[in-house]
C-alpha cells in the first residue's frame, strides 16, 4: 500500500513529466541581424540571406563537412574527373524529397531536371526564371562561372556532366557555395505556369534539414524540421530567426533566455559573456584578412620593394590588435587565413623595427621620408572593425620613420569604386573567403586579372602569377599546396600588402545549446544542434 | 464647411510635390553608387556595372528619373525595391500595421499621463505637484531615446524579467498575421496567451516612444491652462457657483484644447520620425527602420516612396487637425 501511495506521488508525476517534455516541440531561436533580401541564394551576396536560406532549407551537389571547408558529397553521391581537368560527371543521390509545405506538394523526388535548371536559370539569359526577382547573380558572376561552364548535359535522370572551358581545380569547392543551391525544377515550372514566378523565390522549396514556413519581413522567420530528410532528422523540430538587428539587444534577449543563439556581440560585451555562467562563449578564427595595399602601379615610392618592405616593418601589429581589435583579432602573416589548406607556416613576418625601416629607407632614396595617404574605409567590418582608428595608429608609426601619410576616407559606395580604380596611394580593405579554397583570396585579389577590380595594389608580378595559374589547373591537391606555399613566399618578399589581421569570431549561445560548430564561412547553420532543457 | 475642406485640401497639394522633389533631390546629392555598395569588396566589372545600372533606370538623366518617378506615382506605382525586387507599396504595407499600432499605444500613452497631469499641474500652480510634473516632463524631454529604451530593457526586461526585450510577439507562437496588427491577430487566433505576449511586447516600446509626447502634451496642457483659467469667462463660470470640477473640465478644458491639439498632432509626425530609434532597439518591424536601412543600402525607390508615404500621412494628419479645430471652435472655420 506505502509503496503505491510512494508510486502514485513521485514516480507516476515524473513519468507523465517525462513523456510531456518528450512530446514537447524543441523551438530553437536564433536571433538574427537583419532581414534577408530573399530566399533563393544564387540571386543575393549576402551571408544574412544565405543563414536564412542556403544554409537550412537547401543542399547543393557537395557540401562542406559541418565546422570544415572539408567538402564531402551532397546531392551528388559521387563525381568524376576527366584527365584534362575539364569534364565532370556527377553521380546523383538517389530518394531525396523535396519539401512538402501549404504552398506545394512534390510529386516527384529530386534528379537531374533539378540541377540542370538550378544552374541554367543563373548561366541561360533566355531561361524563363532569368530575369525574375531582378535575376543579378552577382556570385554566379564574379566567381567567372558563366566563362568557366561551357556546358551541363543530363546523361540520365541521376547522372549529368558539367564541360569546362578551361581546367579549374576549385571548381568543385565552387559547387558546394551558397549560390549552387538546388531548387526543385517542379515547384518552379508550377509558379510560372501560375503566372508567380516571384513567388518562387519568396516561398522557397528545398531538400534540406528545415522547411520554410513563413516569414514576416524584420520581424521572424519559421521553420520546422523535414521529417523526411535524406540524412538524419534535424534535432531541433523549429526553428525560429527572430531578426534583432542591435547587438546589445541581441545580447538582452539572450540573456533572458528569449533566444539561445546571438551572432555579431559587441566587441565591449565579450568579457561579460564570458563571466556568465549561462552563456557559452565560442571562439574561432575567422576565414578572412585585413590588409593595407600599397598602390604598386600609380606611387613611385611603392614601386620599389624595399620602400614596401620598410613600411610593412615600421608597423606595430600588436599594436593594432589591442587597440583596433580589443582581442578579437590575431596578427596576420600571409595573405590567407591559418583555417585555410596550404597556409605556409614556415613563413616568418616582417617584425616591427623602426630603425631598420629607417635604414631600408634611406637604402630606397627616402633618407628623409616622404609624403602619402591612407585610405580608411568608413565602415564595420568583421576583418577591420575600425579602419579610422588603425589608420590613425599606421599614421603614427609611420610617422617615426619620416613618412607622412594623410587620412582619406569617402563614402563606402565612393570609397570601393575609387579603391579600385587606383585613385589611393594605400588603402585599407580585407577579404573573406568563400569556398575555402586558397585561389579564392590569391587569385581574385592578387592575380593579374584582378588589377582594376579587387586587386587594390594594382599587382601583378609574373613569377606569381604563374604559380597560381598553374596551381589553379592541377587537380593533384598535394602539388597545389605546394605552389600556394611558394607563392605565399614570394608575395612575403615582394610585401605588396602589409598583412595587418585575421579576426576572431565569436558566437554567443545559451548552455541549453549543444553540438554547435561555428561554421569557417561565417554562417550559421543549425543541422546538428540539439538543445537540452 | 465643404469650403474650408476644399481650401485645406489645395494647400496639400504644393506639399506633396515639394516633398517629392526634395526627396528625390536629396537621395542624389548623397553620394553612393547602389551597384557599387550591393558588390561590397568583391567589386564588380564595367560591363555588368553599366548593365545592372541600366536596369535600375539609373542611366537615364534625372529629370528623366524624376518624370517617371512622378508618373508612377499618380497611377500608384511606386516601383520596385533594388533589394528584394518586390513593389515598394506591397513592402509597406507589410510594415506599416507595426508601426501604426507601436504610434497609436505610445499617443494613448502619452495623452493619457500627460493631459491629466498637465491639467493638475495648471490647476495648482506652484505647487509641490506642479513643480513635479514639470520636473519629469522636462526630465522626459530631454531623454536620450536610444539610452532610455535599452535602460528599461536591462531592468524591466533582464533585471525583473517583467517584460520582454523586443521584437512583437513570443517565438513560440506561431499565429497567421493577416492584418498585421499584432494585437488582432492575436485575438482571431486560437492560440492561448498569444495576445498577452502581444500586449506585453508593447509595453516597453509604448513608453519609450510616448516619453517625448507625453513631456510635451503634458507642458503644452499646463500653460494653456493657465492662460484660460484667467479668463473672465470662467471667473463668471465660478462665480455662477459651478463646482470647480465642471468648470475645470467643461469650461476650461475645452479651449485650453486647441493648442493641445495642434501639439499632438505635431507629435504623430515626431513619433513616425522618433520611431526609427524606438523599432532599432525594439526590433519592431515597422517602416522608421526601413527607410533607414534603405538609405544605408542607396535603395533609391524604397527612401522615395516611403518618405512620401510617410509625409503624405503627415500632410493627412495635419489636415484632419485643422479640421478638428473648426470643430471645436466654430470660429476657426468662420473666420477663415
Amino acid at each position: 500500500m506505502k509503496w503505491r501511495n510512494v508510486a502514485k506521488s513521485t514516480v507516476f508525476p515524473l513519468l507523465f513529466t517525462l513523456v510531456a517534455l518528450s512530446a514537447q516541440a524543441k523551438t530553437f531561436v536564433y536571433c538574427s541581424e537583419g532581414s534577408p533580401e530573399g530566399f533563393t541564394p544564387s540571386l543575393y551576396t549576402s551571408g544574412t540571406s544565405f543563414d536564412a536560406s542556403s544554409r537550412q532549407i537547401f543542399d547543393k551537389l557537395a557540401l562542406f563537412q559541418r565546422g570544415t571547408t572539408k567538402i564531402i558529397p551532397g546531392l551528388a553521391t559521387a563525381w568524376e574527373v576527366s584527365e584534362d581537368g575539364t569534364v565532370y560527371t556527377f553521380h546523383l543521390r538517389k530518394g531525396v524529397k523535396f519539401h512538402t509545405t501549404k504552398f506545394f506538394t512534390p510529386t516527384r523526388e529530386f534528379n537531374a531536371d533539378d540541377v540542370l535548371f538550378s544552374f541554367e536559370r543563373q548561366q541561360n539569359p533566355s531561361h524563363p526564371y532569368h530575369k525574375v526577382s531582378g535575376g543579378a547573380y552577382e556570385y554566379f558572376n564574379s566567381m567567372d562561372m558563366p566563362e568557366l561552364i561551357k556546358s551541363i548535359v543530363k546523361k540520365d535522370d541521376y547522372t549529368i556532366v558539367f564541360t569546362l572551358n578551361k581546367p579549374e581545380a576549385p571548381f568543385i569547392a565552387n559547387l558546394a557555395m551558397d549560390f549552387a543551391s538546388i531548387h526543385s525544377a517542379e515547384y518552379a515550372d508550377k509558379m510560372l505556369k501560375a503566372g508567380t514566378p516571384d513567388e518562387f523565390d519568396q516561398k522557397p522549396i528545398g531538400t534540406g534539414p528545415f522547411a520554410f514556413v513563413s516569414y514576416q519581413k524584420d520581424s521572424f522567420i519559421r521553420f520546422v524540421a523535414f521529417d523526411h530528410y535524406w540524412r538524419e532528422r534535424a534535432k531541433i523540430d523549429k526553428l525560429v530567426f527572430s531578426i534583432t538587428p542591435d547587438a546589445s539587444v541581441r545580447y538582452a534577449k539572450l540573456r533572458a533566455g528569449e533566444c539561445h543563439l546571438m551572432p555579431y556581440p559587441n566587441p565591449a560585451d565579450l568579457a561579460q559573456m564570458r563571466a556568465d555562467k549561462d552563456i557559452n562563449l565560442m571562439e574561432q578564427e575567422g576565414l578572412n584578412v585585413g590588409y593595407l595595399a600599397f598602390n604598386t602601379q600609380r606611387v613611385e615610392a611603392f614601386k620599389n620593394v624595399k620602400v614596401r618592405r620598410a613600411l610593412s616593418m615600421a608597423i606595430d601589429k600588436q599594436n593594432i590588435i589591442d587597440a583596433v581589435f580589443q582581442g578579437a583579432g590575431t596578427i596576420a602573416k600571409n595573405p590567407i587565413p591559418p583555417t585555410i589548406w596550404s597556409y605556409n607556416e614556415a613563413i616568418v613576418d616582417y617584425p616591427y623595427d623602426p630603425v631598420k625601416a629607417k635604414a631600408l629607407l634611406a637604402e630606397a632614396g627616402y633618407p628623409n621620408g616622404f609624403e602619402t595617404n591612407v585610405w580608411a574605409m568608413p565602415v564595420s567590418r568583421p576583418y577591420n572593425p575600425n579602419a579610422r582608428r588603425m589608420a590613425e595608429i599606421i599614421q603614427e608609426d609611420w610617422s617615426k620613420v619620416g613618412v607622412k601619410a594623410k587620412i582619406v576616407t569617402f563614402e563606402w559606395g565612393e570609397y570601393l569604386k575609387r579603391s579600385k580604380a587606383g585613385e589611393h596611394e594605400s588603402v585599407l580593405l580585407g577579404w573573406t573567403g568563400d569556398n575555402g579554397d586558397p585561389d579564392n583570396f590569391l587569385t581574385v585579389l592578387l592575380g593579374c586579372n584582378a588589377v582594376g577590380s579587387a586587386n587594390r595594389a594594382m599587382w601583378c608580378y609574373q613569377p606569381f602569377e604563374d604559380l597560381i595559374q598553374k596551381a589553379k589547373a592541377t587537380p593533384d591537391p598535394a602539388e597545389r599546396t605546394r605552389l600556394y606555399e611558394e607563392a605565399q613566399v614570394i608575395f612575403k618578399d615582394q610585401a605588396p600588402w602589409v598583412t595587418i589581421a585575421h579576426s576572431v569570431v565569436f558566437e554567443p549561445m545559451s548552455t541549453k545549446v549543444k553540438n554547435y560548430k561555428i561554421d569557417p564561412f561565417g554562417g550559421h547553420i543549425f543541422y546538428g544542434v540539439d538543445l537540452i532543457e | 464647411m465643404i469650403q474650408f475642406i476644399i481650401r485645406r485640401f489645395f494647400y496639400v497639394f504644393p506639399a506633396f510635390i515639394g516633398v517629392t522633389l526634395l526627396t528625390f533631390s536629396l537621395i542624389h546629392l548623397i553620394p553612393g553608387d547602389p551597384v557599387e555598395l550591393r558588390a561590397g569588396e568583391r567589386g564588380i566589372d564595367a560591363v555588368r556595372h553599366a548593365k545592372l545600372k541600366a536596369e535600375m533606370g539609373l542611366d537615364k538623366p534625372l529629370t528623366v528619373q524624376y518624370l517617371k518617378y512622378i508618373r508612377g506615382v499618380f497611377t500608384g506605382d511606386l516601383g520596385k525595391s533594388f533589394v528584394t525586387k518586390k513593389p515598394i507599396l506591397e513592402e509597406f504595407l507589410t510594415l506599416f500595421p507595426a508601426t501604426l499600432e507601436l504610434s497609436f499605444c505610445a499617443m494613448s500613452f502619452a495623452i493619457l499621463f500627460g493631459l491629466p497631469a498637465g491639467i493638475i499641474a495648471g490647476v495648482k500652480r506652484g505647487s509641490p505637484i506642479d513643480h513635479t510634473v514639470m520636473g519629469i516632463s522636462l526630465t522626459g524631454y530631454s531623454m536620450p531615446i536610444f539610452w532610455w529604451g535599452l535602460l528599461l530593457i536591462l531592468f524591466f526586461s533582464v533585471q525583473l524579467g517583467w517584460t520582454p526585450v523586443s521584437g512583437r510577439l513570443s517565438a513560440l507562437f506561431w499565429i497567421d498575421t493577416d492584418t498585421g496588427f499584432m494585437l488582432i491577430d492575436t485575438l482571431r487566433s486560437d492560440e492561448e496567451g498569444a495576445f498577452k505576449s502581444a500586449l506585453s511586447h508593447l509595453i516597453l516600446p509604448s513608453i519609450v516612444l510616448g516619453t517625448i509626447p507625453l513631456a510635451v502634451i503634458a507642458r503644452m496642457t499646463r500653460s494653456a491652462m493657465l492662460e484660460v483659467l484667467q479668463e473672465d469667462y470662467v471667473r463668471t463660470a465660478k462665480a455662477k457657483g459651478l463646482s470647480p470640477l465642471r468648470v475645470i473640465m467643461v469650461h476650461a478644458l475645452r479651449n485650453a484644447l486647441i493648442p493641445v491639439i495642434t501639439v499632438i498632432g505635431l507629435q504623430i509626425g515626431v513619433l513616425m520620425a522618433g520611431a526609427i530609434l524606438t523599432e532599432t532597439i525594439f526590433a519592431w518591424p515597422g517602416v522608421g527602420k526601413w527607410i533607414v536601412e534603405s538609405i544605408n543600402r542607396r535603395d533609391y525607390p524604397a527612401i522615395q516612396g516611403g518618405i512620401l508615404i510617410i509625409a503624405t500621412v503627415i500632410i493627412f494628419v495635419n489636415l484632419a487637425v485643422d479640421l478638428v479645430y473648426g470643430i471645436i471652435n466654430p470660429r476657426i472655420r468662420h473666420t477663415r
